[in-house]
């Protein structure tokens, strides 16, 4: 079908999901809900917003595609994948709501989403809370230092970043190095113990993307590629993401 | 001790990737920890657990109500089971059921799984336990000395 004929509201037949389902293996299943209330019962969204994913599937089904548009509820429903797992028919709901989110034009995104995306396409970091890979780089180096010289028996432990041929490639979630530095230590003693031969890449390290959750492709593909083509450009063979 | 522990299944890790092999892992890593007889799991748990609410960028949407309400289920969930602490191995759900201890009353404590395998290996130090509560801040502290 072409862009054009996805125009919003006041269709008798749902486009929305008919084009969700076009971009979906077996249409997710789309059409082949028994209403049984399965995904209803134990979906913790439930009640929310006066929503629930069945009624939300039915209304997309119905092609009032103009109140899904507007409801918040697609930004309550966690894509936890809880209702397909108990869906005698395995229907993709979580799909449905993640494309239901990109209705919306970019800007009118929940602004928390939508600036920890815009953050993380800032620089080579990927770090929803803005931190530069010099930043980055600053504060591994600084906390490894001090915990050799603190704690004897790690004297050796290293925290690489960017170590060619390094065996696993491993991410970090952004509050560590911003707001919790000392709870970077655990992991790296560990992977010390361990005899683990990893690094983090310069680029790409902050495990977070916010732009997966915004429903924007184009700048999540961006994330992955950046920090999958590092871990590819370092040679690692694991990819170890802490998120 | 006598102190007791759950886990929660993140649905990024269980149901959505690994399924149940990892779940058994994640309980063989956690007994070995604290030892099985004090361990206990939440129900439903593994691939048919609940979503706590952290994930799908709910935690910066903006809906903090009901995000907080989304959770009740999940709270629910881990003070059925009378621990103390809850064990959450992914980031969203930490500070989400950090949130919830704190929001619904059950004060109980959220730990990284990694500060647990380091406490239960004796090389967890001082500036290391954010996250442990008073029963644990002080047992077996490595390098007591470097508190800061
Ligand atoms: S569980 Fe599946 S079949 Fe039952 S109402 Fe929900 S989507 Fe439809
Ligand atoms: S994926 Fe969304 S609709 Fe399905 S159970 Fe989870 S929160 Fe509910």
């Amino acid at each position: 079908m072409p862009e054009t004929a996805l125009a919003i509201g006041g269709q008798k037949e749902s486009f929305f999901m008919k084009k969700v389902m076009e971009s979906l293996p077996e249409g997710g299943n789309l059409n082949m809900c028994l209403t049984c209330g399965a995904c209803a019962s134990g979906c913790p969204a439930t009640e929310l917003e006066g929503m629930d994913p069945r009624k939300f599937l039915r209304m997309a089904a119905l092609g009032m595609d103009e109140v899904i548009e507007k409801s918040d509820w697609p930004w309550m429903c966690t894509m936890c994948q809880r209702c397909i797992y108990v869906c005698p028919m395995k229907i993709d709901i979580p799909q449905l709501v993640y494309h239901a989110r990109a209705l919306r034009p970019r800007e009118q995104r929940p602004k928390g989403i939508l600036g920890s995306c815009d953050m993380a396409l800032k620089n080579e970091s990927t770090s929803a809370m803005g931190a530069s890979p010099e930043d980055f780089r600053f504060v591994v180096e600084d906390v490894l230092a001090e915990y050799r010289e603190a704690q004897p028996e790690f004297k050796n432990m290293q925290a690489p970043i960017d170590k060619q041929g390094a065996e696993f490639f491993l991410n970090q979630n952004s509050r560590e190095p911003v707001t919790e530095p000392d709870e970077l230590v655990p992991l790296w003693k560990i992977l010390h113990v361990v005899g683990a031969d990893w690094t983090y890449g310069s680029k790409g390290w902050a495990g977070e993307n916010y732009c997966m959750f915004l429903a924007d492709d184009r700048s999540w593909e961006h994330v992955t590629r950046l920090t999958a083509n590092q871990a590819d450009t370092l040679g690692c063979k694991v990819f170890l993401n802490t998120e | 001790m006598k102190i007791k522990f759950t886990v929660q299944d993140p649905c990024q890790i269980v149901r959505k990737s690994f399924g149940e092999p990892i779940a058994e892992d994640l309980r063989f890593v956690v007994k070995s920890i604290v030892g099985e007889e004090n361990f206990i799991d939440m129900e439903p748990n593994r691939s048919n657990n609940f979503c706590c609410g952290g994930g799908g960028g709910f935690l910066q949407s903006g809906f903090k109500e009901q995000r907080l309400k989304y959770g009740k289920v999940k709270d629910g969930q881990i003070q059925a089971t009378g621990a103390q602490y809850c064990i959450a191995a992914c980031h969203n759900c930490h500070a989400q059921i950090h949130e919830l201890s704190e929001s619904y009353g059950g004060h109980y404590q959220v730990v990284h799984l990694w500060t647990m395998i380091c406490l239960s290996l004796g090389i967890l130090g001082p500036n290391e336990r954010e996250y442990l509560g008073n029963d644990l801040k002080e047992v077996a502290v490595f390098h007591p000395e470097t508190a800061m």
